[in-house]
């Protein structure tokens, strides 16, 4: 073990190592000691992460078998794929609409979020102005303050504003709660942005918006990805706000709401239950496949912060 | 930083950001509010609105349904303290979040050291499925989760019986002495990825050096963890319980779908109490109640996390006197 690497004394050599990539760390002195280590390790953990993804596998399985040959059964493969398993949550559980309804809102939630955070981002990590630090107070305050039941006015503020029969009254309130996290994401990203650019850009004659827009905002690409990340983890899976502002109008469902309504209304089909699921489930499940990174991130801020 | 912080000053003041009188700086930052407004104009209806509106609707008699609203004063909430369906679901959620959440931690933190490893090359798999419970919606998770319990068809008995842990299918969901904890499970591991990836970040925050230094000592990878891993991400630690333990108490989505409270209220946490009280109780809803309900709730939570703050900043302290006496 007494291998050259280990002269960790001289903090010079060793955190420039550190600084690689973890890829490209030398391997060539791993004992065959560190292979056995590695090799135990995947095999007692490899089990366990299939079991802990089952519940998901079951689902997908469920959603391509008939109702007996689910019942009381573990196994994932289905005898014979049932599509119609498919096409009956899509029209007769309506979750064809509830999908259409779940992607709008999304999208317009994630626009408006976005958006909005990265302007008053911007102007809090690269501003001084009267009003700023009260600004910020007030910001973190919302996120420790006790909020009561909020659903309740909000509900009220919906049908007073004329909005409680759309989907906008949804992507409104969706829109509005508390983005601290984003905002103070987009505010440190902007901050350590380098001063020579916008001064050079003011030099050229760009105003305001025009360093914004071109200038800054285009540097933010992994703050922007990060964000509509969070948003979209958000929005895609909420269900208290859906559920009480559809409480009157059943058509404007969401997923989460539709699968929950499913199953109270239609007890014993768990192959149209799952297919719902499946459904409603695959979408954020193959951006997370696609785009880990940013989730990982975006979780990760509430820490760093 | 030596650099670019006069040049920060200089373009702060240029900016408007101390020269001038009150109304010339407020003129030169004025796109500085139009970028804001958005933010604020929504904010204050969607978030500080409710807030405010939540507090004002708990001293007030009101059903939502007509605009037959009686200022009651503190009535709502001296009846929430005589109120031993509150209590009840105050206890439980209580119970919830004491089991859950050192569970969820401990689980974790063990993820974490183990995927911490570099020279582990699934380890990027691993995280993704201990990952991917948390980006899937909870509510259809619930729904999902209660078909797999379900004590005469699903696959999580079936399993049981086949192994032959157990003769008889059991309930779940639907035994009032198991249904809590059958929820404390699914919640368990809905989020635990999440808490792993905190404490994966704050693992990264410990010089590689440090390891190698003690491995050269010839020190048990257990014995590393106890002695320099666990004291360094302590910091770490203290908001990461935090954010976890107010974490554990956002219970509806799961709860409502999985149980809906039930059997006999066994699982009726105080989000769920709330809900029933304002939206399915069955009689005339009773807004105010529910927002007393809630508002005291939130005061109860936000002492019990400053208590909790402090006690585990004193401890982290003392441990480090301790260690430093030790050394001294």
């Amino acid at each position: 073990m007494s291998v050259p690497t280990t002269v960790s004394g001289q903090a010079a050599p060793a955190r420039a190592g550190r600084q690689q990539p973890a890829g490209t760390k030398p391997r060539k002195h791993r004992g065959w000691r560190s292979w056995r280590r590695e090799i135990i390790v995947s095999i007692v953990l490899l089990p366990i992460c299939l079991i802990w993804i089952y519940p998901f596998l079951w689902m997908v399985g469920a959603s391509l078998k008939t109702d007996t040959e689910i019942f009381g059964s573990v196994s994932v493969l289905p005898e014979q794929p049932q599509w119609e398993n498919y096409s009956r949550a899509w029209y007769e559980a309506n979750i064809g609409p509830y999908f259409w309804n779940t992607i709008f809102i999304t999208a317009f939630t994630i626009a408006v979020v976005t958006i909005t955070t990265a302007m008053i981002g911007y102007v809090i990590g690269r501003y001084t102005f009267p009003g700023k630090k009260v600004l910020v107070v007030v910001l973190i305050a919302t996120l420790f303050l006790p909020e009561g039941y909020t659903i309740i006015p909000v509900f009220d503020l919906i049908n007073q504003l004329g909005l409680s029969g759309s989907l906008w009254g949804i992507i409104l309130a969706e829109s509005g709660g508390a983005h601290v996290i984003q905002i103070m994401l987009f505010a440190g990203y902007f901050r350590q942005l380098p001063n020579e650019l916008d001064e050079a850009a003011r030099i050229d004659g760009a105003g305001f918006l025009r360093i914004f827009w071109k200038v800054m905002l285009p540097l933010t690409k992994p703050a922007i990805a990060t964000a509509i990340i969070l948003s979209l983890m958000r929005v895609w899976n909420s269900f208290l706000i859906p559920l009480v502002l559809t409480l009157p109008r059943p058509e404007l469902r969401t997923l989460a709401v539709g699968v929950y309504s499913f199953q109270g209304e239609n007890m014993t089909d768990w192959s149209g239950m799952a297919a719902a699921s499946t459904i409603a489930l695959l979408p954020i499940v193959l951006v997370f496949l696609a785009l880990q990174r940013y989730f990982v991130e975006g979780v990760a801020g509430a820490v760093r912060g | 930083m030596a650099i670019i912080r006069p040049a920060r000053q200089l373009a702060d003041a240029r900016r408007g950001g101390d020269a001038g009188t009150l109304r010339q700086r407020l003129w030169n930052a004025r796109w500085c509010y139009a970028f804001m407004l958005p933010s604020v104009i929504l904010g204050t209806l969607f978030t500080l609105y409710p807030m405010i509106a939540s507090w004002y609707i708990s001293f007030l008699d009101w059903s939502g349904l007509d605009s037959d609203r009686h200022f009651v004063g503190l009535d709502n909430y001296s009846e929430a303290v005589a109120d031993s369906a509150f209590w009840g679901s105050f206890g439980r959620t209580f119970a919830f979040t004491f089991v859950t959440v050192p569970v969820m931690l401990t689980l974790a933190l063990l993820a974490a050291l183990v995927l911490n490893d570099t020279s582990l090359r699934m380890r990027t798999v691993f995280r993704t499925m201990f990952f991917l419970p948390v980006v899937t919606t909870t509510a259809i998770v619930g729904v999902v989760m209660s078909l797999i319990m379900n004590p005469f068809d699903g696959p999580l008995n079936a399993v049981l019986l086949d192994i032959g842990i157990i003769d008889r299918p059991i309930d779940f969901l639907g035994d009032p002495d198991l249904a809590l904890w059958s929820v404390s499970g699914v919640f368990v591991w809905k989020w635990m990825g999440m808490s792993m990836i905190y404490w994966l970040v704050a693992l990264q925050t410990v010089p590689q050096e440090l390891y190698e230094a003690a491995r050269v000592d010839g020190a048990s990878r257990w014995r590393m963890h106890r002695d320099v891993t666990i004291p360094l991400i302590m910091p770490f630690g203290i908001v990461i319980v935090l954010i976890t333990f107010v974490g554990a108490l956002q219970t509806f989505p799961l709860v409502q779908a999985m149980t809906s409270g039930g059997p006999a209220f066994a699982t009726e946490l105080v989000e769920l109490y709330i809900y029933r009280l304002a939206f399915a109780s069955g009689s005339t809803p009773r807004l105010g109640y529910a927002s007393a309900v809630a508002v005291f709730f939130g005061i109860t939570v936000l002492v019990f996390t400053l208590a909790q703050a402090w006690g585990l900043r004193r401890a982290s302290a003392l441990q480090r006197d301790v260690k430093q006496g030790g050394q001294a």
